[in-house]
C-alpha cells in the first residue's frame, strides 16, 4: 500500500554533478569570466578614486561639504521658498532642486495629458484631426531639444517691454519679463482649502471603486456627481468660509520699470516648460498610439458585439491591455523630462545644475558640485522608476 | 431529418415576425462594391447558412446585422427595430444579438468566468453571484465548467471557442451569429465545436452560421444562401442548393469545396 502512494522517486533530491576543472566545462568558463570582469571594475574603480585624492593633494584643494555651510553670495531670480543672497549654499541648492521639481513635475503632469490627447488624435478617423496630430508628432520629435527651447525662449524674449505690456484681459500681462496675473493673497484658509479639495478627490475616487464594486454585487448603478461636487465642491468652500472666506486679490500693477504683485510665470520657466513638455508630449503620443494599437481590433469587436459602451469598452478591455505595453517606455520619458529639464542652463532657468554649477566656480570644489548634481538626479529618477514599477507590477496582467 | 418533424417545426414558425429582415442592403469599401443588393428574410427561430467563396460578402453581410460594419443603402431591420446612427436602437439590438467570432475574440486579461460574466453584469445589471451561475451554467452546457478559473491562453482552441459561444450566451440572445466558427480551428477540434452549435439549435435559437461545414449544413440548416462577389446568388433548402445547384458559380464551388473534402 505504501508502495503505490508514496513515490520514492518523487523525494530524490537532485544530482549534484561535481566541478570539472577544465576550460571546456560551463560552469568553470562562467566563473572565470565573473571574476575577471568584477577584478577588472574593481581595478579601475580604485585607479580613479586612488588618481583624484592624489591629485587634489598635489594641487593643494580642500575636500568636503563644508562649503554648504557658507554664505552663497548668489541671486536666484525665483525660488518657491524663501531666499536672499546672504543664505547659504544648502540653501541656495535646495532652491535650485525646488525649481528643478517645480518644472519636471509639472512638465510630467502636461506632457501625459497632452501626449495622450495627440496619440489618440492620430488614431482618429477625422482625417484632419489625424493629420495634425501626425506633423506634430513628426515635426517636434525631430528637432533637438536646445533648438526648440531656444526659440520659444526668443519668442518670449520678442515681446514687448512692461510698459507696452499686452494684456488680452484686464489685470493679466504678457511682456518680455513674463506673465503677470492676480492671485489671492494666500492665507491659511486657503492652504486648508486646497487640503480639502485634494481629499475630496480621492474620496470619491474611492467611492466611485465601492460604488462599483456594489454595483457588481447588486447590480445597482449608483450616481457618482452628487458625491463629487460634495466632496470637491462643496466641502472646499466650506472649510474655506469655516475660516472667515479671505478673499483679498492682489493685482499686478506697473511701477517704474516693472511690475509689482500678482503672481509671475517667467519667461525662463515657461519657455523651459512649454518646450519640454511639447517635445516630451510628441514622444509621449506614439507611446499611447502604439499601445492602443497593440490591443488587436477583435477586441474591440468581440466587446462592442456584447453591448458594451465605448467607455466601457475601453476601460474594462482596450486600457488594461494596452497600458502594460506604455507603461514601461513611458517610464523612460518620466526620467528624459527630468534629466532633460537641466537644459534649463542654456536660457537661464536657474535649476540645480545652473546653481550647482554656480556653486562650483565660486568655491572651486568641483567634485562635490558633481556629486551633488548626480546624486539629485539619481535620487529623483529612481523615485520615478520605483513608483513606475510599482504601478506597472499592480496593473501586469494574469494571462496564464 | 424526418420530413414531418421540419414541417411542422416551419409551421409553428410561420406567423412570427421576421428576426431580421436585410432589404437591399449595399455596401462599399472605398471603391469596392462590396454588397450588392442583398436582401434576407430569417424567421425567428430559423437557422440559415450562408456559404461562399473567400470574399463574397458573407462575413460583411452578418457583421452588418450587429453594425461592426456599417451599410450605405437599403434597410436592416432586427427584432423590428431599424438599424440606423441611432445609438440607443443599436443598444438594443446588440443586447439580443450575439456573435461568435473565427478567431474567437476572448478576452485575454480575464478569466473564462470573467470573460462571461462581464457583459452580464455591466451591460444587464445583473448582480455578480447571479452572472457567476448563468455563466457556470452556460459552461456546463458546453461541456467546460472545470476551466472557469483558467485564462483564455491556457484553453486548446476548440475550448476557447467553445467559452466564446458561452459568453454570448450569457447574455441570454434571441439571435447568434457565427462568422466562420470553425475555420480557425485544428481538424480535432472542429466536431467538439460543431457539435455545441448542434446543441445550440436544437434549442430552437434563430442563428445565422457562414460556414464551409456542408455536414452541419445538412444537419441544422433550414436554409443555404450561397453568396458570390457580394451577391446572394442561390438560396434553398441544404437539399435544392447542395443537390441541385442552379447556377454555375455555385456548382464551381460546390466542387471545388467537395474536392477538398
Amino acid at each position: 500500500m505504501s508502495q503505490s502512494t508514496t513515490d520514492p522517486r518523487a523525494f530524490r533530491a537532485p544530482p549534484r554533478r561535481p566541478l570539472r576543472l577544465s576550460w571546456s566545462d560551463e560552469r568553470v568558463r562562467g566563473i572565470v569570466w565573473q571574476v575577471l570582469v568584477v577584478g577588472l571594475l574593481g581595478a579601475v574603480v580604485w585607479w580613479l578614486w586612488s588618481n583624484t585624492v592624489h591629485n587634489l593633494e598635489v594641487r593643494r584643494i580642500a575636500t568636503g561639504f563644508g562649503f554648504l555651510r557658507r554664505e552663497a553670495g548668489l541671486p536666484i531670480a525665483e525660488s518657491l521658498i524663501e531666499y536672499n543672497p546672504t543664505d547659504t549654499y544648502l540653501r541656495a541648492l535646495t532652491v535650485g532642486l525646488l525649481n528643478t521639481l517645480k518644472v519636471a513635475v509639472v512638465g510630467i503632469v502636461l506632457a501625459t495629458l497632452i501626449g495622450t490627447l495627440v496619440g489618440i488624435a492620430r488614431l482618429s478617423r477625422n482625417w484632419l484631426l489625424a493629420r495634425l496630430a501626425a506633423i506634430y508628432v513628426e515635426v517636434i520629435r525631430d528637432l533637438p531639444l536646445l533648438l526648440q527651447l531656444l526659440f520659444w525662449y526668443a519668442i518670449l524674449q520678442g515681446l514687448p517691454g512692461p510698459r507696452q505690456a499686452m494684456q488680452p484681459v484686464a489685470g493679466i500681462f504678457l511682456s518680455n519679463r513674463g506673465l503677470k496675473m492676480p492671485w489671492v493673497e494666500w492665507q491659511d484658509a486657503h492652504s486648508f482649502a486646497l487640503l480639502a479639495f485634494v481629499l475630496g478627490a480621492v474620496g470619491t475616487w474611492l467611492y466611485r471603486r465601492a460604488a462599483l464594486q456594489k454595483q457588481m454585487q447588486d447590480g445597482q448603478p449608483r450616481r457618482l456627481w452628487p458625491v463629487a461636487l460634495g466632496a470637491m465642491v462643496a466641502l472646499p468652500l466650506a472649510v474655506w468660509a469655516a475660516f472667515g472666506a479671505p478673499w483679498t486679490i492682489d493685482w499686478p500693477e506697473l511701477r517704474g520699470f516693472n511690475f509689482r504683485g500678482g503672481m509671475t510665470i517667467s519667461p525662463e520657466y515657461f519657455a523651459l516648460l512649454l518646450g519640454l513638455t511639447l517635445y516630451t508630449a510628441g514622444f509621449i503620443a506614439e507611446i499611447v498610439r502604439a499601445g492602443i494599437l497593440a490591443v488587436p481590433q477583435g477586441q474591440w469587436e468581440a466587446a462592442q458585439a456584447l453591448g458594451l459602451h465605448p467607455g466601457q469598452v475601453l476601460n474594462r478591455i482596450v486600457l488594461p491591455q494596452a497600458l502594460r505595453v506604455i507603461i514601461p517606455p513611458m517610464t523612460s520619458q518620466y526620467l528624459n523630462i527630468t534629466k532633460n529639464s537641466s537644459l534649463a542652463v542654456a536660457i537661464g532657468y536657474q535649476d540645480i545644475v545652473s546653481i550647482a554649477n554656480t556653486t562650483l566656480n565660486q568655491t572651486g570644489q568641483a567634485i562635490e558640485g558633481i556629486a551633488i548634481i548626480m546624486l539629485v538626479y539619481l535620487t529623483i529618477s529612481l523615485s520615478i522608476s520605483l513608483f513606475m514599477n510599482w504601478y506597472n507590477a499592480r496593473i501586469a496582467l494574469v494571462e496564464r | 431529418m424526418s420530413e414531418t418533424l421540419e414541417h411542422i417545426a416551419s409551421a409553428a414558425r410561420a406567423d412570427a415576425p421576421p428576426a431580421i429582415v436585410l432589404d437591399k442592403v449595399n455596401k462599399w469599401f472605398g471603391t469596392m462594391h462590396v454588397l450588392r443588393d442583398v436582401s434576407l428574410n430569417v424567421a425567428t427561430g430559423e437557422r440559415v447558412v450562408i456559404c461562399g467563396p473567400s470574399g463574397s460578402g458573407k462575413s460583411t453581410t452578418i457583421r452588418c446585422i450587429n453594425r461592426l460594419e456599417s451599410h450605405q443603402e437599403g434597410r436592416i431591420l432586427v427584432n423590428g427595430i431599424e438599424l440606423t446612427d441611432d445609438v440607443k436602437a443599436l443598444d438594443d439590438i446588440r443586447r439580443e444579438v450575439g456573435m461568435v467570432f473565427q478567431s474567437f475574440n476572448l478576452f485575454p486579461h480575464l478569466t473564462i468566468l470573467e470573460n462571461c460574466t462581464l457583459a452580464p453584469i455591466w451591460v444587464r445589471r445583473m448582480p455578480k453571484k447571479e452572472a457567476e451561475a448563468l455563466a457556470m451554467d452556460y459552461l456546463t452546457r458546453v461541456r467546460i465548467p472545470e476551466q472557469a478559473k483558467k485564462y483564455p491562453g491556457q484553453l486548446s482552441g476548440g475550448q476557447q471557442q467553445r467559452v466564446a459561444i458561452a459568453r454570448a450566451l450569457c447574455m441570454k440572445p434571441k439571435i447568434m451569429l457565427f462568422d466562420e466558427p470553425t475555420s480557425a480551428l485544428d481538424p480535432e477540434m472542429i466536431k467538439e465545436v460543431l457539435d455545441t452549435m448542434v446543441g445550440l439549435a436544437e434549442t430552437g435559437m434563430t442563428m445565422i452560421c457562414v460556414t464551409h461545414e456542408m455536414g452541419f449544413a445538412r444537419k441544422v440548416a433550414d436554409r443555404v444562401v450561397f453568396m458570390d462577389r457580394g451577391e446572394v446568388v442561390e438560396m434553398g433548402t441544404p437539399a435544392q442548393v447542395f443537390e441541385n445547384p442552379q447556377t454555375e458559380r455555385l456548382k464551381t464551388f460546390l466542387s471545388q469545396i467537395l474536392r477538398g473534402h
